[in-house]
């Protein structure tokens, strides 16, 4: 992704700006950007579509969502509680990630670029 | 308890008709937990002086105590008294309201909280004018957060209303309006004391009791059931909280849709609630804001499993029909039923808990809109940031006081509305006007200024449109304006055009303008994601 193409009237940046966007095209930089993004946005669609698709059933489907499975438990309700495990398990391996992987990265990144050598 | 000794109590509560429990030792309990908080408040007092103290305590919050606060400032007297009444009153449909507030959260968590925390320092604008040029997008933004932040008020103050009804047995208006009155001095006395340290002890202690009390009578109820959840579902079923989902939105094509269109709200507001975002700017760093947010989704998800006993419980328990009839109506159930369960003492301890939780949301929510108007509009947009020192705290002060005094007096002429309803409103502005403009600026390279302008202003004035004239307004017998009808637009919640058109805004108004600072983005996006140059206390900038 090349970050000056659509800037106009600007030839010159001063040493912090010049700093930032060297910065933003080191390599270990697009590294964790990418390795962010490739793990939020489908995570994140995901979660999306299952609550939608749960919601479609409760607006859509009552008689599907009263099915009865256990006693007076019924579908929609094993449905609902399985949202809840769905963003417990979800907000847990986010943290697994985001510590195993994100952190040493950026950390190595912020260290280097207050030291000047990114 | 035996049924004899249920009897008793229908027996007792039929004799007093209005008022159940002890009106006094309701306050008593009550000024107990002000007392209590007062005094933390006044501690706090001793290190409230800078800007950054009074909007984000010094940053100096670990992710756990910001967690616990988080769930604090967000579990309002809509989730605890209207989900309860709402899963009472027509079961399943109650319940859905629990989830939508809950998956809400993984937005925040997975693309919002640790990259605000490292891009801003105070406010939602702070990020949002970045890149941007910025007293148009501040001023946008202050608008905004001003206008959610008034509605969710509103809800909480209205609720208060409801509340001393039925718990102070005060049924005339004017009484009622005087402990809104009441409730809004008090907030206005933690926000000016304590700013946000004190303001964040009040929502720790409340969240803690909020939580343990919403456990405790979860457990009773169970037990009530011999521990056998199924029965428990049952006899609420038989009562009336119906177990499958269309009770109240499985009525007519319009309503489905308008349930969807509450969904889309419900799970895309939270994370563009301003009141929400502020509070991850009281931790140092982006990794203990992603440890807030961590701590507030557990806590907040066993809060709305408790819900669901809590609704079928009341339902069983106490019967839809003694919650309809009540003073606060379907907002009584959970009352009610601590009244069934552990009578005067756990109704006054329910209550006290209960008033706690719109006392802690609504300091929240006045921070937030006194730090949006001091720091945005007067320091950044007046003063372009050279505002004379120690101004900007006192402005922010004065606007405290004058946003208590505006929720003192829209509480007290929205008395009586639907709770759940304003909140609603409040999460449909914030996912139409805020969600996509930080969206697209933490996310999208080419987002810009007219952009930004275009979706706030056009999702703020599509979404508040679409709810002037839509049946909740006017036009039904449940309307806030019964007796007149100018509604044109068949949903209750315009969620489902209003965030959809706002994104749109956003893309056409950016690729319609040319501008773009790559230097700024290039700062942006390397502090969002490492923390580089992020500010970590109080003493930078």
């Amino acid at each position: 992704m090349s970050s000056t193409s659509s800037e106009r009237g600007r030839a010159t940046y001063t040493p912090q700006e010049a700093k930032y966007l060297a910065a933003q095209e080191a390599p270990e930089f697009q590294e964790l950007r990418r390795r962010y993004r490739r793990w939020v946005l489908p995570v994140t669609a995901a979660a999306l579509a299952w609550y939608f698709l749960y919601v479609a059933l409760a607006a859509y489907a009552p008689g599907f969502m009263g099915r009865p499975v256990l006693g007076n438990i019924n579908v929609g309700l094993i449905a609902g509680l399985l949202q809840f495990v769905s963003t417990f398990g979800i907000t847990a391996l986010y943290v697994r990630f985001a510590d195993r992987t994100l952190d040493p990265i950026s950390t190595g990144i912020r260290e280097k670029f207050e030291e000047g050598d990114l | 308890m035996t049924s004899a000794a249920a009897t008793d109590a229908a027996t007792v509560l039929a004799q007093e008709a209005e008022a159940v429990g002890n009106p006094l030792l309701n306050l008593a309990i009550f000024m107990a937990f002000v007392v209590v908080t007062l005094v933390l408040v006044l501690k706090a007092s001793k290190t409230n002086k800078s800007a950054s103290d009074m909007y984000t305590a010094g940053a100096a919050f670990s992710g756990r105590q910001n967690g616990v606060a988080i769930s604090g400032d967000y579990l309002s007297a809509a989730s605890f008294l209207g989900i309860a009444g709402a899963i009472a009153l027509t079961g399943y449909d109650g319940f859905l309201f629990s989830i939508g507030f809950l998956v809400a959260w993984l937005i925040a968590l997975l693309l919002v909280a640790e990259l605000l925390r490292n891009t801003g320092r105070f406010t939602m604008a702070d990020v949002l004018a970045f890149r941007m040029r910025e007293r148009p997008v501040r001023t946008a933004a202050a608008t905004s957060t001003l206008v959610v932040s008034f509605f969710y008020l509103l809800a909480q103050m209205a609720g208060a209303g409801g509340l001393v009804a039925l718990l102070l047995n005060i049924n005339n208006r004017g009484g009622q309006s005087l402990v809104i009155a009441a409730v809004g001095i008090l907030m206005i006395a933690y926000v000016l004391i304590g700013g946000m340290k004190g303001t964040t002890y009040v929502q720790i202690i409340k969240a803690v009791l909020l939580i343990s009390g919403a456990a405790l009578m979860s457990f009773w109820v169970l037990s009530r059931f011999g521990f056998n959840f199924s029965e428990m579902l049952g006899q609420g079923a038989e009562a009336g909280a119906a177990l499958e989902p269309g009770a109240r939105y499985g009525i007519s094509g319009i309503t489905r849709l308008d349930f969807v269109s509450l969904s889309m709200a419900l799970v895309l507001g939270v994370g563009g609630l301003p009141h929400i975002l502020m509070r991850f700017y009281t931790v140092p760093t982006a990794k203990e804001a992603r440890r807030s947010v961590v701590w507030a989704i557990w806590l907040i998800g066993l809060f709305y499993l408790f819900t669901l006993t809590l609704g079928y419980g009341a339902a069983a328990i106490v019967g839809a029909e003694r919650i309809s009839a009540a003073p606060g109506a379907a907002n009584s159930a959970a009352p009610l039923l601590a009244f069934e369960l552990g009578g005067t003492l756990l109704l006054g301890i329910i209550s006290a808990i209960a008033f706690a939780t719109i006392l802690a949301v609504v300091a929240g929510l006045t921070i937030t809109a006194s730090a949006s108007f001091a720091h945005d509009i007067y320091a950044q947009v007046i003063h372009k940031g050279n505002a004379p020192a120690g101004k900007e705290v006192r402005v922010a002060r004065i606007a405290a006081l004058v946003v208590g005094g505006v929720a003192i007096l829209g509480g007290i002429a929205a008395n009586g509305q639907n709770i759940a309803f304003l909140v609603a409103l409040a999460f449909a502005v914030a996912a139409s006007a805020n969600l996509p403009t930080i969206l697209y600026s933490l996310f999208w390279k080419r987002f810009n200024t007219r952009g930004c302008l275009w979706s706030i202003y056009g999702g703020l004035i599509i979404t508040i449109t679409l709810i002037a004239f839509s049946p909740a307004v006017s036009g039904t017998p449940t309307s806030m304006l019964p007796n007149v009808d100018f509604s044109w637009f068949p949903l209750s919640n315009p969620g489902i055009i209003s965030i959809p058109a706002s994104f749109l805004l956003g893309f056409l108004g950016t690729v319609t303008s040319k501008e773009y600072n790559a230097a700024k983005y290039a700062e942006m996006e390397v502090r969002s994601l490492t923390g580089s140059g992020a500010s970590r206390t109080a003493l930078e900038h």
